[in-house]
């Protein structure tokens, strides 16, 4: 759609713009302001200058926190993009499963992400949760509270079971929207399967995908209640993702000056990557169109 | 190219069919000859896309069976049949280069390397895309999309029935004509067995060796373009085909007299004992405007349209067309009309009733 | 003759039956998908209707001893159920205060060029991409410095956050699909904006309103640590009350199970009511 130029639009834009002001402008101030100050207590502040961010850089505490993160965004990207596409073209096209399987895949998406973390957390307890229980009485050593790996996995399957569906109904909306006669033409060319998905199928999902992916890849970027309810950041520290230490950082031992550079420099990372994914997404958008 | 054969063809969307009513397509016999051109016509809703899917295999008949060269494939998958179809809406796939799509089919079915490269430049030099090949789908005109799947449907040789659901729906007009014609010195040149649908007569009387007219599920008549204009079977076919259509004046027949409203005109053929709505039917272009003796009427426009004129005029207050030619000169005091006698058709009940000779 | 009439009508039978009791792989992928989802709940809901002393002692897949004693405990207590209360009252806040600034901002996105435009709506988004944990410590101290902490309208303003951009995201996708016609019609009919925007344009684009206001309250809905950090006594959610079970004795497992279970009840809800929309709606206007 061609649009007009208008500058009075600006008066559209400004109740957003003054409540953003307010709810994100000026606490990023604060971060910022706290971020080159050190406080011994009492609101006295002194000037710090980049003291904290070289701190930060050479700590490998953060670097640590930073590579789990990537780790982690990378393997449930990996997992859920694949998994949501393959459900969303298992799914019934139309009548009343199709509605039931919408409904029980949306609510997942539903629940308080500490409720997530209590579901979990009493799914895969040995003692008395279904998974737990059954894996060691299957003679699996499987506790997520002691061992590294099994956390991993715990908090894995726990972010695949909340947020699959999520990709999934992005997918089958794309899906939705491919008319008959494609699927029609390709019976008549004799596609074979792969090829009905590979030519029609994943090109039409293409843009809701990259919708998915970047959702996807921000929320689990930034994740925190979850993990935090079932592991705690632990067996040691191997499930601190960046969140979880942040907050140790800020709210437990308030180190405002370290906490404020941490932020910033987590905020920069998630909207440089976003920003690359923005930008590969508005290109496809004007090739398609 | 293949014989296609309906044998006791009918269709229900309903899968417990109550009444007639129920069928979207309704009882059908009729062999289709192997390397003939059909257009499918009719007003939306008539059945045409459903019949056309059920030749394609995308959809199964509730009853009857379908054959094709005496082979029942009512149950065989669309592939298996070995057909083509061309959809409404462009179907392109949109990632693959114009020279892929046009490969697809051929592709699929395991042709050689050397075959697939002549026989797609010699498809892409048929509908004029061959500057185009190398180029994506995806940002081509939607009636430059329309002319990849008009030649995807072409490429292969040997396919048993080449249909076409209103292709050149999204076509230019100017595009439309030229795409028809190549169509049509294809079918010279292949013999394929088309099967065209369309709600254009135009589309359907320039394409078609045989026209199929349907109304409300059925098969009203088949038969060429001159027989659709000279003896519709059924009043639709009269009203539908023409322009403006066939003009149907309600009658008492006798013999080889029939009567509209007292006044008595001479018919060809005689009838006896008719019974239900006798209609009599007769087209513009077997009427004419005489000052001499006649059916009284009342002109009220007369219609120049370039190559004969159309006069509007009132026949015991019901509306009746008449097209004379551009040379006649038509003066105030013509109020009568006359009838061609071989030309005026009888219905009952909207079909056509043929009578004995007078 | 009547031999034959019935072996036909019996392959007839057989062969049309055949394909039906042949189960479908996507049937068995579906089946399995759901049953993955289904069980952590159904485990919740097991436990909730179970005692303390059931769930430690014994290990059983359904409740061998009945009990709703842990939804008494909590439906009876006022420091328990008001937390839904509480969540709720902001959840709807956020809800209507989102769509009320996300609605004008998203037309003129969607219907005119500005001066920075197209920057200032990619900083809306990366407001999306904020972690609420670089927001919660400076958001503590700007809710308390106004004499906004512990408020209800205090969580409903911070979630705004990231719901906002999420809302003007999705509500211009809808808005572009209107054709601009409409817009130009009706001022030609002599409707002022605000008459327009509400009797025409609003109509016209239900099912976005609709899909934002159903992804505003589910991210509202879910989020705990701005509303966790926001809130002491008075406005504090169910997720962050939920803590309440770990007492000096461990953790009372029945009340927590059965917690969890109602904070399921407002989302089944809202799904339920929005179910024949959920496919369109996760296309977001955008397909």
């Amino acid at each position: 759609m061609n649009k007009t130029l208008n500058q009075k639009a600006w008066f559209l834009v400004l109740p957003v713009l003054l409540l953003v002001a307010f709810s994100a402008v000026i606490p990023l101030m604060t971060v910022v302001n706290y971020s080159v100050q050190d406080t011994f207590g009492n609101n006295q502040f002194f000037w710090a200058g980049l003291e904290w961010f070289d701190e930060l850089i050479n700590d490998d505490r953060i670097w640590d926190a930073l590579w789990r993160q990537l780790m982690f965004s990378a393997i449930i990207l990996c997992i859920q993009v694949p998994l949501g596409v393959f459900v969303a073209l298992n799914m019934p096209k139309k009548g009343f499963w199709a509605s039931f399987c919408l409904v029980v895949m949306s609510l997942p998406l539903l629940v308080p992400w500490n409720v997530v973390g209590t579901i979990w957390q009493i799914f895969g307890r040995v003692d008395i949760g279904l998974l737990g229980y059954t894996l060691s009485s299957l003679g699996i050593d499987y506790n997520y509270t002691s061992d590294p790996l099994a956390a991993w996995i715990t908090i894995i399957v726990m972010d695949v079971w909340h947020w699959t569906s999520l990709v999934a109904l992005l997918a089958y909306a794309g899906l939705q929207s491919i008319p008959d006669a494609y699927y029609q033409a390709a019976k008549i060319d004799q596609a074979s399967r792969w090829n009905v998905f590979r030519y029609i199928e994943l090109p039409k999902m293409m843009g809701v995908l990259m919708i998915a992916i970047l959702l996807r890849f921000m929320d689990s970027f930034m994740i925190y209640t979850e993990p935090f309810v079932v592991t705690g950041g632990g067996p040691g520290n191997s499930t601190t993702l960046l969140s979880i230490d942040l907050v140790k950082l800020a709210l437990g031992q308030f180190d405002l000056g370290p906490a404020a550079a941490f932020s910033i420099m987590y905020y920069l990372v998630i909207l440089t990557i976003s920003y690359v994914f923005y930008t590969v997404m508005t290109n496809m958008d004007k090739k398609e169109g | 190219m293949a014989k296609i054969t309906l044998d006791n063809l009918a269709h229900s969307y309903n899968p417990s069919p109550q009444s007639e009513d129920d069928f979207a397509l309704k009882e059908l016999n009729h062999v289709w000859a192997d390397g003939e051109a059909y257009a499918l016509l009719g007003s939306s809703g008539c059945g045409k896309s459903t019949l056309l899917n059920i030749i394609s295999g995308l959809l199964t008949p509730s009853q009857g069976r379908i054959l094709f060269d005496d082979v029942d494939v009512t149950q065989a998958s669309t592939a298996d049949r070995n057909i083509a179809q061309v959809f409404q809406f462009p179907v392109v796939y949109d990632t693959m280069t114009v020279r892929d799509n046009l490969a697809f089919p051929l592709k699929n079915r395991g042709a050689s390397a050397q075959y697939i490269a002549q026989r797609v430049q010699q498809i892409g030099a048929m509908i004029g895309m061959e500057a185009e090949l190398d180029k994506r789908a995806r940002g081509l005109t939607a009636d430059a999309k329309q002319k990849i799947s008009l030649g995807r449907g072409m490429v292969r040789e040997d396919v048993n029935a080449l249909l076409f659901d209103e292709p050149l729906t999204v076509i230019d007009p100017h595009m439309k004509w030229e795409l028809r014609t190549q169509l049509k010195s294809l079918h010279h040149e292949f013999g394929h067995t088309m099967i065209y649908v369309t709600h254009d007569q135009t589309e359907a009387l320039t394409f078609a060796d045989k026209v199929v007219v349907m109304y409300d599920g059925r098969v009203v008549q088949i038969g060429t373009p001159e027989e659709l204009f000279e003896k519709p079977q059924h009043t639709f076919v009269g009203y539908f085909i023409g322009s403006p259509g066939m003009n149907v004046i309600p009658a008492q027949v006798e013999n080889n007299i029939a009567t509209v409203h007292g006044a008595s005109v001479t018919l060809s053929q005689s009838y006896t004992s008719l019974n239900g709505k006798v209609e009599l039917g007769v087209r513009p272009e077997f009427v004419s405007l005489t000052d001499g003796e006649g059916l009284p009427v009342k002109v009220r426009r007369v219609e120049d349209v370039g190559r004969h004129k159309i006069v509007r005029a009132e026949l015991f207050g019901n509306d009746i067309n008449i097209v004379e030619s551009e040379g006649t000169s038509i003066s105030p005091d013509m109020n009568r009309i006359v009838f061609d006698p071989a030309k005026v058709n009888i219905y009952v009940n909207d079909w056509l009733k043929e009578g004995e000779a007078a | 003759m009547a031999d034959t009439t019935a072996t036909a009508s019996a392959t007839l039978t057989k062969s049309r039956a055949a394909p039906r009791r042949r189960i479908k792989s996507s049937t068995i992928v579906m089946g399995l998908y759901l049953l993955f989802l289904m069980l952590p709940i159904y485990w919740l809901l097991n436990m909730s209707l179970k005692t303390n002393t059931e769930i430690l002692n014994s290990f059983s897949l359904w409740p061998q001893n009945l009990t709703f004693d842990n939804y008494a405990t909590i439906l009876t207590d006022p420091a328990w159920y008001m937390g839904y209360v509480n969540s709720l009252i902001y959840v709807l806040l956020n809800t209507v205060i989102s769509l009320a600034v996300a609605l004008p901002a998203a037309y003129a996105f969607s219907r005119y060029t500005f001066l920075g435009d197209k920057h200032l709506f990619f900083w809306l988004l990366t407001n999306r991409m904020a972690p609420p944990a670089v927001f919660a410590l400076p958001f503590f101290q700007l809710y308390s410095s106004v004499g906004l902490f512990d408020t209800h309208i205090a969580v409903a303003l911070a979630h705004c956050l990231f719901n906002v951009p999420l809302a003007v995201w999705i509500l211009e996708g809808f808005m572009r699909g209107v054709p601009k016609e409409i817009d130009e019609t009706a001022y030609i009919d002599g409707y002022s904006f605000g008459k327009f925007f509400v009797k025409i344009f609003m109509p016209l684009i239900s099912s976005g309103i609709g899909v934002a206001a159903f992804f505003c309250f589910m991210f509202s809905w879910v989020e705990l640590l701005l509303s966790r950090t926001l809130t002491t006594v008075d406005a504090k959610p169910i997720a962050a009350i939920m803590t309440r079970t770990q007492g000096a004795a461990g953790i009372d497992w029945g009340v927590l199970a059965a917690a969890g279970v109602l904070t399921l009840v407002p989302g089944a809800l809202v799904i339920y009511f929005v179910r024949n929309y959920i496919a369109k709606g996760f296309a977001l206007g955008r397909v």
